[in-house]
């Protein structure tokens, strides 16, 4: 995205000068730059550092100093607080819900872009502002309403879709939907009309029309909100800290909580948790940032 | 909203490009066959289905329970009506609530007056063609792909009494998280850390599309960089400037994850989200009063969602 504007010329005055050795404000603007880029990167690095030392060389010699490197505090981290388990319950709840979140989305989003009937606006502004609502705002109804649904036993060892995998899905995909209509109905409506017109002297029916010429045209952008809905499905907390009561069917995000009493005073235990838990989003920043930024800001501007 | 009305409306265009539309070659009813009519069916109202009933329902419960004094475990054929009272409960017998919504306000302020601009401000740095320009944008936006609740375990480390580094480097021994009088800040700055990263893309993916030949018409008519800014490409980023302030007020109210792993909403650390959540799991379940608070925060927010739709709704339709 950097370099999305490569025909720009910076601003008129300096176009008019051929290169220079870099000019003082230049160089200030350098330096504040790289100032703020450091600073911002320093509570991540600072854990980082903090998780890959010992506990008794810290203790003995303060945190500002350098020495006593370690990998047991990863060790000990990964195994008290059964990250392995935790990871697994993320995958459990992520998957399902970003898929299902896509295919839902896309299906309104089609029928918004394709149709032009005057309801389409009222669907798209119900779906748009239910991504926006507080959370917290529904959680009592919601509490409630899912303490009363009851699954079957083969679904959840609690039998109600409170306590269980099916209930987390199912509020995330609703939740996120919203976003996904309105990033995907846009992409949509920028597509050429002609090509319906086309499939549909070809007597193709509408489930076509949507399943192979529609949906394979938005590759781009639902990867980048499959991006997006991955990181922050999987960085979600607060449904499922209200709507979970097993600790052990925790996703990894909210299970961070429990780990307070474990972990109690050991700071570089602390960090090497939380740099476990950020490592899956920041994998995902790393390989697929053009993803990530490009989902991002399609909701905000058009493009 | 329910079910087939919505396939018989006009065949409207949509795209400038299919008004050639050909004798008999419009998208009318007609052509929907009996399947494509149950094949749009489905795929409207299923999804719409989940997000009536998990968003839309609970949020208009909450407004109807706000009302009553149910205690969640009752019958609901028990609930009593109870008018306003546990509005004026709220306010008048409840001692978090004030220091909640001043938290909230500040937090809206901080992000509003401090994390905002200077996400707006590194954006326009850089939008510059500079070297390194990735780099620094990188390391900006990192932390927001974190989550709230991982960020404040990162911050631990620079807040905790005896272990953190802040109290190391000051000489200090002042509990950042736990002291009411500076949790509130420290939380904040966490909370802006993430929030200048957001902003700054938002703002970053807006300036991309101004108009070059603005700037310099402005810079030909002698303008210096700083009266281009605010007097040519801010008001052209208008859509953006109110999507900006809308994500900002929700994030302020919605925020929650930051406050609950630090200490549950507590000790100066109230939040109105925090304190609805304390009423429906925590020990005392006080569902009438609970959804007042919550009932509160809804207006709020819808006040603004409104005002987003309708701005990026005109966006759509230019």
């Amino acid at each position: 995205m950097t370099a999305a504007a490569p025909t720009r010329v910076p601003a008129a005055a300096a176009s008019t000068r051929r290169r220079r050795p870099p000019r003082p404000a230049r160089v200030v603007l350098h330096l504040f730059l790289g100032a703020v880029a450091v600073g911002w990167l320093f509570p991540i690095l600072w854990a980082v550092l903090t998780s890959l030392r010992s506990y008794e060389y810290t203790a003995a010699n303060g945190y500002v100093s350098l020495g006593g490197w370690t990998l047991d505090n990863y060790v000990t981290a990964w195994r008290t607080a059964e990250f392995g388990k935790h990871f697994l319950n993320s995958v459990y709840i992520t998957v399902p819900a970003v898929l299902l979140t896509l295919f839902l989305a896309s299906c309104v989003a089609f029928v918004i872009a394709r149709f032009s009937w005057k309801l389409n606006i009222v669907l798209l502004g119900l779906f748009t502002a239910a991504n926006l609502l507080p959370q917290q705002a529904l959680l009592i109804p919601l509490f409630r309403l899912f303490t009363e649904v009851p699954l079957p036993l083969f679904m959840s060892d609690s039998e109600l879709l409170y306590d269980s995998y099916w209930g987390l899905i199912l509020v995330n995909v609703a939740f996120q939907c919203g976003f996904c209509v309105f990033v995907l109905s846009n992409y949509m409506k920028a597509l050429p009309h002609e090509l319906y017109e086309a499939a549909m002297v070809d007597g193709a029916s509408v489930w076509r029309q949507y399943w192979q010429v529609t949906m394979p045209l938005c590759r781009p952008a639902l990867a980048a909100l499959a991006t997006l809905e991955v990181t922050w499905i999987y960085n979600e907390f607060f449904w499922a800290t209200v709507l979970m009561r097993t600790g052990d069917k925790f996703p990894v995000t909210s299970s961070l909580n429990n780990l307070r009493g474990e972990f109690f005073t050991d700071n570089n235990l602390v960090s090497a948790g939380s740099v476990l838990v950020a490592i899956p989003t920041l994998v995902i920043f790393f390989l697929l940032q053009k993803q990530f930024v490009r989902g991002l800001t399609l909701g905000a501007s058009k493009g | 909203m329910s079910d087939l009305p919505l396939i018989q409306a006009d065949p409207a265009v949509s795209s400038p490009a299919a008004t050639a539309r050909k004798g008999g070659r419009g998208r009318g009813p007609r052509l929907l066959s009996r399947t494509d009519r149950v094949v749009i069916a489905l795929m409207v109202l299923v999804p719409l289905l989940l997000v009536v009933g998990l968003v839309w329902f609970p949020a208009v419960a909450t407004v109807a329970l706000s009302g009553t004094n149910w205690d969640g475990i009752g019958p609901i054929s028990e609930i009593e009506w109870v008018g306003g009272r546990n509005y004026s409960d709220v306010i008048n017998i409840y001692p978090p609530f004030v220091p909640a919504v001043q938290n909230n306000l500040l937090w809206l302020a901080a992000l509003f007056v401090v994390a905002t601009p200077f996400g707006m401000f590194l954006a326009v740095l850089l939008d510059k063609e500079i070297r390194g320009s990735r780099f620094y944008q990188t390391a900006l936006y990192l932390p927001v792909v974190l989550s709230l609740a991982l960020i404040g375990f990162v911050w631990q480390l620079i807040y905790s009494r005896d272990q953190g580094l802040l109290n190391a480097a000051l000489g200090t021994s002042t509990d950042w998280y736990g002291d009411p009088d500076v949790n509130i800040w420290a939380v904040l700055v966490a909370a802006g850390w993430r929030h200048v990263g957001y902003i700054m893309l938002l703002y970053l993916a807006g300036l991309k599309g101004v108009d070059p030949s603005l700037r310099e018409a402005a810079a030909v008519d002698g303008a210096s960089e700083a009266t281009t800014f605010f007097k040519v490409v801010f008001p052209v980023l208008r859509p953006i400037n109110i999507i900006v302030l809308v994500v900002t007020v929700i994030e302020s109210l919605r925020a929650f994850d930051l406050v609950w792993v630090v200490n549950k909403g507590r000790n100066g650390l109230e939040l109105i989200s925090a304190l609805v959540t304390q009423n429906v799991v925590g020990e005392a379940s006080r569902i009438g009063f609970g959804s007042a608070l919550a009932t509160l925060m809804l207006v709020v927010s819808l006040v603004f969602i409104t005002v987003y739709l309708a701005t990026v709704m005109r966006e759509n339709r230019k």
